[in-house]
């Protein structure tokens, strides 16, 4: 069994169904994210693994113990929210001791704990302070250091870096998840933020609708979106529409165009399936190495500095494309014919 | 033009008001014939009925606040964290006391827990001073509920229980160490509004027959001359001091500077 297992979670609040048959097995020392947008019952999940709301059905077991029925102040769990939490009452030291002194651990150990926290925040120099005189930043890691002092089993981030500035969001995503691999501590993240998903989690939980689309690591994810959904939320993809004409060579036709995407199909000959493919997987021009090329005609160029972000029509279809800026290549005129050529391996096969 | 109306209203308010008080005042120092002395406040806090009913007033006064925290912040905490729905008839039951009058209160006391009742409260003096403090808690009850739920409104009363039960405390230690700390300046002038009240009640203190400082002032206004006004300074020198405690026990807290 795995460290922490959630098994066929349901909740709902009166009509409202939130969460329908949730299930995960999160190893011990794993980083997962929920992502998914609001409203998707991801918030639900995480709260009931908190004990702050109770399943309607299905069970939680952390490192082998049931814990469905249980309230939060037993379940050795830790917690940072959004809005920080902190005591306002309470210095930044006495902040990060808290649960210490509610668990009745002794001054010394206390004070060796509190300290080795705040080295770790990188703010062991604030312990006097109070919460009002720090920034938003200092404060969330003042979250994490007080979450983590009493050695939790799991940790929950509650969209900790959403009240948070661009800047200071990344570093600090940065951060938490050097301090989650160094502690080795199971952790399950929330947000809407792909990004912030994609780039700390050992596995991505994209949810709608109450129910885990797919889980996979953020590789996995991005590059093999299970259903349409997934596809949609997570990364820029340009859509189409194709029909099957061989199944086992992959041959389709793309608004009358042949293409070959070189796998086999699991669909009949005839069906119409749903094909996408990464703005950064295409390129303008031939390219010899690449054995698809798309006709396109340029209908919008938006210059972004290193990246080009150029929008065609393709197939009937509006097509985005990203390539980098490079000082002899000008961005192509608006309403020229052009190609675009892609990998036959590039083409993403959407599921329902 | 207009502030030249502004400042005629100020100065008849200014006069209204002090000019009774400083008449009050130079009376009171007028004890002895042909000069100022404070010859009433001498005899006053000489007197031994006034130490002991002071006293008796200012120990009721501390057992009643001490009562009234232990009631209203569990309360209103419990209402705002769980019972919003609530709200409205929780405050419409703190509001009561402003529109029943505390003589209706005392004679319902009176004919429920007297000598011959299921529960003869009135039979000791130790009872009816605990019923006595029952009704000083219900007069104070709308303002300190209103002082307490003001506090709270301040703080993100959800989050902060939620963060404290993640780290293992249980409702004990949430209420002891998170939310009445935090709500601590606010209770204070709850506190201090129900010094206010408890030190100058007159009618239930009167009717439970109590030796209480307000039937005291009652009695004294009946016998002297010079001496209540002087009682009268000293009452009105307490409010104030109560009233600037408020406005110290705001600043009180290192932790809320920034906000204020």
């Amino acid at each position: 069994m795995a460290f922490l297992d959630l098994s066929n979670l349901q909740k709902s609040f009166g009509q409202n169904h939130v969460v329908k048959d949730f299930s995960i097995a999160v190893e011990q020392g794993e980083f997962v994210s929920l992502l998914g947008p609001s409203g998707c019952g991801k918030t639900t999940v995480l709260r009931m693994v908190g004990g702050f709301e109770t399943p309607s059905a299905g069970s939680i077991t952390i490192d082998g113990r049931d814990v469905t029925g249980l309230r939060p102040n037993q379940r050795a769990i830790g917690m940072v929210f959004q809005s920080y939490a902190l005591f306002p009452n309470l210095t930044v030291g006495q902040n990060v001791a808290f649960g210490l002194k509610v668990a009745g651990v002794g001054r010394a150990e206390r004070d060796a704990r509190v300290a080795e926290m705040l080295d770790l925040i990188g703010l062991a120099d604030l312990g006097a302070r109070y919460p009002f005189q720090l920034s938003g930043g200092q404060q969330q890691r003042v979250a994490l250091a007080r979450a983590l002092a009493p050695r939790p089993k799991v940790l929950l981030l509650d969209e900790p870096l959403s009240a948070l500035d661009a800047k200071i969001r990344v570093s600090l995503r940065t951060e938490i998840r050097a301090i989650q691999k160094r502690l080795g501590i199971t952790t399950i993240f929330v947000t809407h933020d792909q990004e912030e998903a994609l780039s700390m989690s050992d596995r991505v939980v994209v949810m709608s609708g109450g129910r885990a689309d797919q889980i996979g690591t953020p590789f996995e994810i991005y590059n093999a979106p299970a259903t349409r959904f997934v596809a949609g939320f997570v990364g820029t993809l340009n859509t189409f529409d194709a029909v099957v004409t061989d199944p086992a060579t992959g041959s389709v036709t793309l608004n009358g165009l042949p293409l070959a995407l070189d796998r086999p199909l699991d669909a009949a000959k005839g069906a119409t399936i749903g094909v996408a493919l990464r703005p950064e997987a295409a390129r303008l021009g031939r390219d010899p190495s690449r054995e698809v090329v798309l006709p396109a005609t340029i209908t919008a160029v938006q210059f972004m500095g290193a990246v080009v972000r150029i929008t065609a029509e393709v197939a009937g279809r509006r097509f985005d494309l990203d390539t980098f800026n490079r000082v002899d290549t000008p961005p192509p005129a608006v309403g020229g014919e052009a190609e675009i050529s892609v990998g036959a391996r590039d083409f993403i096969l959407l599921g329902d | 033009m207009n502030k030249v109306f502004a400042w005629i209203a100020f100065l008849f308010g200014v006069l209204y008001f002090i000019l009774p008080l400083f008449g009050m005042a130079e009376f009171s120092l007028s004890m002895r014939r042909g000069v100022y002395s404070l010859d009433a406040y001498r005899v006053v806090l000489a007197d031994p009925q006034f130490q002991a009913t002071f006293t008796f007033s200012v120990v009721m006064a501390l057992v009643t606040i001490a009562f009234g925290i232990l009631l209203v912040v569990p309360t209103a905490y419990w209402v705002r964290l769980k019972l919003p729905g609530m709200r409205p008839w929780v405050e419409f039951v703190t509001l009561l006391p402003l529109v029943i009058p505390a003589i209706v209160v005392v004679f319902g006391y009176i004919r429920l827990y007297n000598t011959s009742s299921w529960l003869p409260m009135t039979g000791t003096a130790t009872g009816t001073n605990i019923l006595l403090m029952f009704g000083y808690s219900m007069l104070s009850l709308p303002y300190m509920y209103r002082a307490v739920d003001t506090g709270l409104r301040a703080i993100d009363v959800a989050t902060l229980t939620e963060a404290a039960q993640s780290m293992g405390a249980g409702w004990g230690t949430i209420l002891a160490r998170v939310i009445l700390p935090n709500v601590l300046p606010a209770v204070l002038s709850g506190a201090f509004l129900t010094l206010a009240i408890v030190i100058g009640e007159f009618t239930m203190a009167a009717l439970l027959d109590r030796p209480a400082f307000g039937p005291y002032m009652q009695i004294l206004g009946a016998n002297k001359a010079y001496e209540p006004a002087a009682l009268a300074v000293i009452a009105f020198a307490i409010t104030w001091a109560c009233m600037g405690l408020i406005q110290l026990s705001t600043r009180f807290s290192k932790h809320t500077r920034a906000m204020s």
